[in-house]
């Protein structure tokens, strides 16, 4: 399936035909519901919330955050970024409740630091690894967006984001940015391997109301795996013994790299010497 | 734009962040309209704690809206006092931003709103 993401930037991928294309397909529709439906499952808010939207579009997932009912904790409060004018004009013309901004998020959240309850974002965050300029890298933008995420959360809060990304590095590079911004991350794939698969980015600011790490947040959710490829115990530097070859290699390379003169490493290098009369 | 929104918006230049005069941003010209919103007192009461209430006394004396009081109810006062409930609902909920700008009282960036949307995209060489 092509990329809209590999060919254009988002605002203008999403032009006024593409924009009303995307809002009133039904198909679409639905998958975005579900999707955020599955988020806010995640995010676990027990009250009305005040929640950042981003990468809003036309209101599709807003809608959803308005309509909760009271007795499941809504309706929400919410405020959406995008940076489509096309899709913000549909969300417009469709009348949602939400404030809407016509941002970047590349550039970071221009809200001061503990606005929001909670963030979802649904389809967009994807958008990110891709830099149509020399001024602007991918590792930037999302390091700025991350910070500003990060920021603009309240201690306790959580951000959900789902996105599709395009390979394993983009994956890795999206949830290494929000380590790096101090998030507790988590990786959340429903329907892995199919082709519906659909990944969820999990992100806890603080303790967030859950036990121990980030897989708290899934704890008595059926049907969800466990699965964690965090190192554990000691890694790389502790298992090289100190006066063994490997080190005394080791140390010979830090050596040369400093640019010190380093005799030649052969098969005597850290050989004991026989013992002498 | 709600005028809760505005009450947590700072100015988007990298240069403002550790400024404290980019927050809050000055409404001029601002055209205000009224929606008719269903009040929710649970959700005022639980972003009351994070409105900056200075900053919301700035905002709407500078919207021509009649002073606050200095201090911010309690959570407390604010459910029991059903009339302060209603003003602080028709204010931070119902008076929307139509048409104007915000200005930042640091660097002077003025942000357009129009339709009620605010343009917050920069231009590179702010970023």
């Amino acid at each position: 399936m092509s990329r809209p993401e590999d060919s254009l930037l988002a605002d203008v991928h999403y032009d006024d035909t593409e924009a009303r294309k995307y809002t009133t397909s039904s198909r679409i529709q639905t998958i975005q519901a579900s999707m955020t439906r599955r988020a806010l499952e995640l995010l676990a808010l027990r009250s009305p919330s005040f929640i950042l939207d981003i990468g809003c579009g036309s209101g599709l997932s807003g809608e959803i955050l308005s309509d909760i009912p009271a007795s499941e904790g809504g309706p929400h409060l919410w405020v959406g970024m995008d940076i489509s004018p096309s899709m913000l004009d549909v969300a417009l013309q469709r009348d949602v409740e939400g404030d809407l901004f016509l941002a970047d998020i590349g550039q970071g959240v221009p809200f001061r630091a503990g606005s929001f309850d909670a963030a979802i974002s649904i389809s967009a965050i994807q958008w990110l690894c891709n830099a149509e300029s020399s001024e602007t890298s991918p590792a930037g933008r999302l390091a700025r967006f991350f910070n500003g995420l990060y920021a603009s959360l309240k201690r306790g809060g959580r951000a959900v984001c789902q996105f599709y990304p395009k390979n394993d590095e983009q994956k890795k590079m999206i949830t290494s940015a929000a380590v790096k911004a101090g998030f507790g991350a988590g990786l959340l794939e429903d329907d892995p391997e199919t082709k519906n698969a659909k990944i969820y980015l999990v992100l806890t600011v603080g303790d967030a109301g859950v036990k121990g790490d980030i897989t708290g947040v899934v704890e008595g959710m059926d049907g969800v795996d466990v699965l964690d490829s965090r190192r554990k115990g000691k890694t790389g530097r502790g298992e090289i013994k100190k006066g063994s070859k490997a080190w005394i290699l080791k140390k010979k390379d830090q050596m040369e790299k400093k640019g010190k003169v380093v005799k030649a490493s052969s098969k005597y290098t850290g050989r004991k010497r026989r013992i002498q009369f | 734009m709600k005028v809760l929104t505005l009450n947590f918006l700072t100015c988007a230049v990298k240069a403002c962040k550790s400024s404290s005069d980019s927050f809050p941003l000055h409404p001029k010209e601002a055209e205000l309209a009224k929606d008719d919103v269903e009040i929710n007192p649970q959700l005022l009461v639980n972003v009351l704690p994070r409105i900056d209430w200075a900053a919301l006394r700035t905002t709407s004396t500078e919207l021509g809206f009649p002073a606050l009081p200095e201090q911010p109810p309690t959570a407390e006062e604010l459910e029991a006092d059903e009339k302060m409930l209603q003003e602080l609902h028709s204010l931070l909920m119902e008076t929307q931003i139509m048409e104007g700008k915000l200005v930042c009282g640091h660097c002077g960036h003025e942000y357009a709103i129009r339709e009620g949307i605010a343009n917050f995209l920069l231009p590179s060489h702010l970023v």
